[in-house]
């Protein structure tokens, strides 16, 4: 193809001007562009309003598509529960038997520990809860790791809510809109959650990945005390999330660096539980309570 | 009874309404843009980005169809839509644009090659520099190899997505 005849306007004067101005158009926007970037390094979650608009089309689309694929994501599970049915139902029958007990001796616990918390006069709020609502989309072309959430401002979610599922934590709300929200999910490079594990509470922290797993640094001093299949849980420190939140299993320690993969996969859960971020969950009942910042900083360690 | 298939021959005498000319390239890419609105929640960047394809496309397919301040609007609408910080695609894009425009000048002819190598460089340029942005907007610390799959496939869709263009535009010239 030669070269198009609209970019050599030759001796046309009103051809000339016209592309010239075309151009300066395009620089001064183009430094807008680069200006906007720059305020968004200062307020990431600035022109929220910007996006209301196209929010508000996006999602009745986003969720009748998803409505129409939900369960396709899981066609490969149900095909592989097929393969070996019978004996697979042996095993989980004995294992049914065996954690019915486990579950009678959980529940002897629980109820001594509602016993002891009353004795100690604790607080422990179960309206936590905001809603159960479902993610839709996600920024699938983009190296940040962001969910759209069908719920929004109008439902009562509010930026710096934890969202988790039944498997464990998602992350939380970065953006909200009237009717949608956006959720940073914990495998975003930016996402830090303070953590701990399971089973002696050494203190760590996970930072996401952006590709679907997460790295964990123990606060301890020492060598890295991770090894694979070390379950970790939310500590609560900082105050975003509750404490004990299943976050992710450790998979691979390298150095002073462990990897580990989030246990609730976002593409597969149906829906998600947005809470109330632990501080407020925490000192909404309690007396002259000092003012909560608006979105604590997850990695902060610091206790009030 | 008429062929239905003769229904869209181009007929003497007729032309597509201006709406279709100029509307059809920009609905596309705004199109492209949306397509991350399907339910995928996904877990790494694996989705090309349609829309700067669609762009691409539409540009070396049909050089008289836009000025480079095209990329200003639409990539406003891309950054709402992708989750990437806002103004990273209207910077990207509209400097991708110019770009091309001044390779253009240079170039006295040039065929599907030399438009894949272009598009090559300018998918490379605002992928990379869409992850910078991503980087600096408080993304934290993401690596290149982080991307580096969704540019190689990216760059490999360009062919077919400039087959589906010039189809559309087939479509698009014909009363």
């Amino acid at each position: 193809m030669a070269r198009p005849a609209s970019r050599r306007p030759g001796i046309n004067r009103k051809a000339q001007y016209s592309l010239f101005a075309s151009y300066v158009v395009a620089v001064v926007g183009a430094a807008l562009g680069l200006l906007l970037v720059v305020v968004a390094i200062f307020d990431p979650t600035g022109f929220a309003a910007i996006r209301i608009a196209t929010s508000e089309v996006s999602r009745p689309v986003s969720n009748t598509l998803k409505g129409m694929v939900s369960g396709v994501g899981s066609v490969d599970e149900v095909l592989a529960a097929y393969w070996r049915a019978g004996s697979q139902n042996v095993a989980l029958r004995r294992q049914v038997e065996a954690d019915r007990n486990r579950i009678i001796e959980a529940k002897a616990v629980a109820q001594e520990n509602v016993r002891l918390k009353k004795l100690l006069r604790l607080v422990d709020s179960d309206a936590s809860e905001v809603l159960t609502a479902r993610l839709i989309a996600s920024s699938a072309t983009s190296a940040r790791r962001f969910a759209r959430l069908n719920a929004g401002r109008w439902q009562g979610v509010r930026p710096g809510m934890p969202v988790r599922a039944p498997e464990g934590l998602i992350g939380r709300i970065h953006i909200t809109t009237p009717n949608s929200s956006e959720v940073l999910l914990i495998t975003d490079t930016s996402n830090i959650v303070p953590v701990r594990r399971a089973n002696d509470s050494i203190p760590a922290i996970s930072t996401g990945l952006g590709d679907g797993s997460v790295e964990v640094r123990a606060l301890t001093a020492g060598r890295n005390p991770f090894k694979p299949g070390d379950l970790l849980v939310t500590s609560g420190i900082g105050g975003v999330y509750q404490p004990n939140i299943p976050v992710a299993v450790v998979v691979r320690a390298q150095g002073e660096i462990a990897y580990a993969v989030p246990l609730a996969n976002p593409a597969r859960v149906d829906a998600v539980v947005v809470e109330r971020a632990f501080e407020d969950a925490v000192t909404r009942t309690g007396p002259a309570a000092p003012g909560v910042a608006d979105e604590p900083a997850a990695g902060n360690v610091a206790q009030p | 009874m008429i062929d239905p298939h003769l229904y869209h021959v181009p007929r003497l005498g007729r032309h597509p309404s201006r709406f279709r000319l100029a509307g059809t390239p920009v609905i596309t890419v705004m199109l492209g843009s949306f397509l991350t609105a399907l339910p995928v929640i996904a877990q790494s960047p694996i989705m090309p980005p349609f829309g700067l394809l669609l762009l691409l496309a539409w540009r070396l397919l049909r050089p008289d169809l836009w000025r480079a301040w095209i990329g200003l609007p639409l990539g406003l609408f891309d950054d709402v839509m992708s989750g990437q910080p806002v103004g990273s695609a209207m910077f990207l894009w509209t400097v991708a644009l110019i770009g091309i425009d001044a390779i253009e000048q240079r170039m006295v002819w040039r065929g599907y090659r030399q438009d894949w190598l272009i598009a090559t460089l300018a998918i490379i340029f605002c992928i990379s520099g869409g992850l910078f942005f991503a980087q600096i907007t408080g993304g934290g610390n993401v690596t290149l190899f982080l991307v580096a799959p969704q540019m190689v496939w990216t760059i490999l869709l360009f062919p077919f997505i400039v087959r589906q263009c010039a189809w559309i535009d087939r479509w698009r010239v014909m009363a």
